[in-house]
C-alpha cells in the first residue's frame, strides 16, 4: 500500500544553528483554557533548549505544538520552515521524534521490537535497521533485558526503552517531555549526555525538565515558562536569577555558582 | 493501558542474547501447522456425517472435478459431497476466517485484548440488519440482502461502540464492556421486536438463525457472503505493522508517520464487512475472535504481521472442526454451533480472567 504513495523524502542535513521549529505568537487553547498566551521559541540544530517551569505553565503543550499534536488557536508553528499543518504524517515522522511523557503499550511487545518500531518511517535494509536498533539500545543502556516484554519492566526501564525508540527514529529534531522524570540519578545523567551527543551530532534537541540542575548543567539555552508565556529564554547563567525564579515558582529560591564548574545551582530557601 | 500477557513467552526469556531471534521462527511453523491441519481436516469434515463417504472416495472426487484423474462417485455420495458438505465446509472456513481476523483487529484497532465482535455487542448489531431483513421479507438485493443489512447495521455498531468507547485517544476495558452490554441489550430488545412482528416461518428461521448455524449452507449463500469476506481477509494484512506502531498510543504512532485517523476508517469498515459475511450466514458465533487471538498471541507474540493472517487460518480450522463436532456429536440431531463455541469459548474466558488477574491485577 505504501509504495503506491509517493515517498516522503527524508530532510537534508541541517547546519548548527539552522532554525528546525519555531513558534510565533503560539496560542493554543486546550478546551476553554488558553495554556499557552503568545509564545516566541527558536529550536536550532546542534543546540539542547530546555524547557522549565512550574506545573501547569503549558511546558508539555507547547512541546505537543512543537511536535504538530496540537493545532495553534493564533500565531505560527513552523517546522522545518512549514507550518506544522503543511506537513503529512510520514514527512513529520523522518523531521521529527517525540518521547511521550508517559510511555504505554497495549500489547506485550518484547523490547527490541518496541525500539524497532522507531524505524518505521525509514525504508532502510533490515541490516541496517538492525544496526541502528542495537545502537539505541545500547546508549540507553537496556540491551539486557533485550527480550523481555515491554509489560514486565520496571517504569524507569520503560522510559528508556521508549528513549531508545525516539533515537532509533534517527530524526534530527528530538522532542522530549521529561524524560528524566522516571529515572535513578546515574540515568537522569546518562539521558541528557545522549542529548548532548545528538545535539553535537546536528540534531536540535528540546527538552522538558523540571530539576533545574540538570538543565543548567547540560542545556544550552533555557526557556522558563509562567502561566503560558516565556518568561526568560537565553543561557541558564543569565535565566537563572534568584529573583526571577522565585517570583516564577512563587517560593523563595537561592541561586549558587557550583564551587567546581560554576554552573547555577538552584536550591529553595530553607530556614529548618 | 492493558497489557495481557506479563510474559507471553517463556522461552524468550530464558535466552536473553538473540533478542527476538529465536521467536522468529514460531510464526512460519505455526502457519505451517495450521496450513497442514486445514488440508487434513478438510476431506476428513467432508466425509464425516450421516451419509459417510471414505476420505479416499473424497479425494478422488476433487481430484475427478479439477480434471486431474480420480473418479466419479456414484449419484448420492457425489450429490451429499457436493450440495451438502463442501458448501458448508467452505461456509466454515470463510466465517471462521472471518471472526479470528475481526477478532485479531478489533483488538488491534482498540488497543484492548477484550475486544472481540460478540463480547462489545457488534454481532448482535449485525444481526438486527440481518434479522430485520428476514423478518419483513426483504429481497431487493437478492442473496446479498442479508449480507448487506448485516453490514450497514454492523457498520453503524462498530462506530457506536467505538465512538461511546473511546476517550482521550484510549479504550478503558469497563467503559467498552459496560458499552458492549448496552449495545447487545438494545439489539436484543431490536431483535425481539422484528419477531413480534414476523411471521411464524420468518420466527422458526430467525430462532435457528440465532443460535448460530451452519446447516443451511448452500452454494448460493457462500457466493453471497464471499465478497465481503474475500475482501475483507485481503485488506486485513496490509495493515499489520501500523497496528503494530497502534499499540503504542494514537499519538506516538502519528509520530511514527502513521495516519491514525484513516488507519482507524478503513479498519472499522474492514471489521464491519468481515463481522457482516459471518453473521449473515451463520448467525451469531461468540469467543472465536477472542479465544484464538489469544492463544495465538500466547504462542508467537503480538506482532500482527503473523496474528492477523494466523487468526484467520486458526479461526477457519476452529470453526470447521466445530462444524464437525456439531454435526456429529449427536447424530443424527445437530448441535447448534452457537451454543458449541459459547460452551467451549466462556470456560476460556474465565481462565483468561483468571490468569490475568493473578498476574496482573486484572484488568484496569
Amino acid at each position: 500500500m505504501r509504495t503506491l504513495r509517493t515517498r516522503p523524502v527524508p530532510p537534508p542535513p541541517a547546519r548548527p544553528g539552522d532554525v528546525l521549529a519555531e513558534t510565533e505568537a503560539l496560542r493554543v487553547r486546550l478546551g476553554a483554557r488558553e495554556v499557552l498566551a503568545g509564545v516566541d521559541v527558536t529550536v536550532r540544530a546542534g543546540e539542547v533548549l530546555a524547557l522549565v517551569g512550574p506545573n501547569g505553565a503549558g511546558k508539555s503543550t507547547l512541546l505537543g505544538a512543537l511536535a504538530a499534536d496540537l493545532p495553534a488557536a493564533r500565531g505560527v508553528v513552523r517546522i522545518f520552515g512549514r507550518p506544522a499543518t503543511g506537513w503529512t504524517a510520514p514527512e513529520l515522522a523522518l523531521r521529527r521524534a517525540v518521547l511521550p511523557q508517559s510511555a504505554t503499550l497495549s500489547f506485550p511487545f518484547p523490547v527490541e521490537e518496541v525500539v524497532r518500531m522507531g524505524r518505521a518511517p525509514h525504508t532502510a535494509s533490515p541490516d541496517e535497521d538492525d544496526g541502528v536498533v542495537a545502537e539505541a539500545m545500547a546508549a540507553t543502556e537496556v540491551t539486557a533485558f533485550a527480550a523481555r516484554p515491554f509489560s514486565a519492566l520496571s517504569g524507569g526501564e520503560r522510559a528508556r526503552v521508549a528513549l531508545a525508540r525516539v533515537l532509533a527514529q534517527r530524526a534530527p529534531l528530538l522532542l522530549l517531555d521529561e524524560p528524566t522524570a522516571a529515572l535513578d540519578l546515574k540515568h537522569q545523567e546518562l539521558v541528557l549526555r545522549l542529548c548532548r551527543d545528538r545535539a553535537r551530532a546536528g540534531d536540535a534537541v528540546v527538552v522538558v525538565l523540571h530539576d533545574l540542575g540538570l538543565a543548567a548543567a547540560y542545556a544550552h539555552r533555557v526557556a522558563l515558562l509562567c502561566a503560558g508565556r516565556v518568561a526568560a529564554d537565553g543561557p541558564s547563567g543569565e535565566v537563572f536569577s534568584e529573583a526571577l525564579l522565585s517570583r516564577v515558582y512563587d517560593q523563595p529560591v537561592e541561586v549558587l555558582p557550583h564551587p567546581r564548574t560554576g554552573a547555577p545551582l538552584v536550591i529553595p530557601r530553607r530556614d529548618l | 493501558m492493558t497489557a495481557l500477557d506479563d510474559k507471553p513467552v517463556r522461552s524468550a526469556q530464558a535466552s536473553p542474547a538473540p533478542a527476538g531471534r529465536k521467536r522468529r521462527g514460531t510464526p512460519w511453523l505455526l502457519t505451517g501447522g495450521l496450513v497442514l491441519g486445514l488440508l487434513a481436516l478438510v476431506p476428513v469434515a467432508a466425509g464425516l456425517g450421516a451419509y459417510p463417504v471414505p476420505t479416499g472416495d473424497v479425494l478422488s472426487s476433487v481430484l475427478h472435478r479439477i480434471g486431474l484423474g480420480g473418479a466419479a462417485l456414484d449419484r448420492v455420495p457425489d450429490s451429499v459431497l457436493w450440495n451438502v458438505r463442501f458448501p458448508r465446509i467452505v461456509l466454515a472456513l470463510l466465517v471462521g476466517a472471518s471472526l479470528g481476523c475481526a477478532g485479531a483487529l478489533m483488538q488491534g484497532v482498540f488497543g484492548n485484548p477484550l475486544a472481540e465482535p460478540g463480547v462489545i455487542g457488534v454481532s448482535s448489531g449485525a444481526a438486527v440488519g440481518a434479522v430485520a431483513a428476514i423478518a419483513f421479507g426483504f429481497g431487493f438485493l437478492g442473496t446479498w440482502t442479508v449480507p448487506a443489512f448485516a453490514f450497514v447495521a454492523g457498520l453503524g455498531t462498530v462506530l457506536l461502540v467505538y465512538a461511546m468507547a473511546r476517550s482521550g485517544g484510549r479504550t478503558e476495558v469497563v467503559t467498552l464492556i459496560l458499552t458492549g452490554i448496552a449495545v447487545n441489550a438494545f439489539a436484543g430488545a431490536l431483535i425481539g421486536l422484528f419477531l413480534f412482528f414476523a411471521d411464524s416461518a420468518a420466527v422458526s428461521q430467525i430462532t435457528f438463525w440465532q443460535l448460530g448455524s451452519l446447516s443451511q449452507a448452500t452454494w448460493p449463500k457462500v457466493l453471497a457472503v464471499l465478497p465481503c469476506a474475500v475482501l475483507g481477509l485481503a485488506l486485513a494484512p496490509l495493515y499489520s505493522r501500523r497496528l503494530d506502531l497502534l499499540a503504542l498510543g494514537e499519538r506516538p504512532a502519528r509520530h511514527l508517520g502513521v495516519d491514525v485517523e484513516r488507519l482507524r476508517i478503513v479498519l472499522v469498515l474492514v471489521i464491519a464487512l468481515l463481522t457482516a459475511a459471518a453473521v449473515s450466514v451463520a448467525g451469531i458465533i461468540g469467543f472465536v475472535g477472542l479465544v484464538v487471538p489469544h492463544l495465538l498471541r500466547m504462542l508467537a507474540g503480538p506482532g500482527h504481521r503473523f496474528l492477523v493472517p494466523g487468526s484467520a487460518l486458526l479461526g477457519a480450522l476452529v470453526l470447521l472442526g466445530a462444524d464437525l463436532a456439531a454435526r456429529t456429536v449427536a447424530a443424527p440431531a445437530e448441535l447448534p454451533l452457537g451454543v458449541l463455541t459459547a460452551l467451549v469459548g466462556s470456560p476460556f474466558f474465565f481462565w483468561l480472567l483468571r490468569r490475568t488477574r493473578r498476574r496482573q491485577g486484572g484488568w484496569a
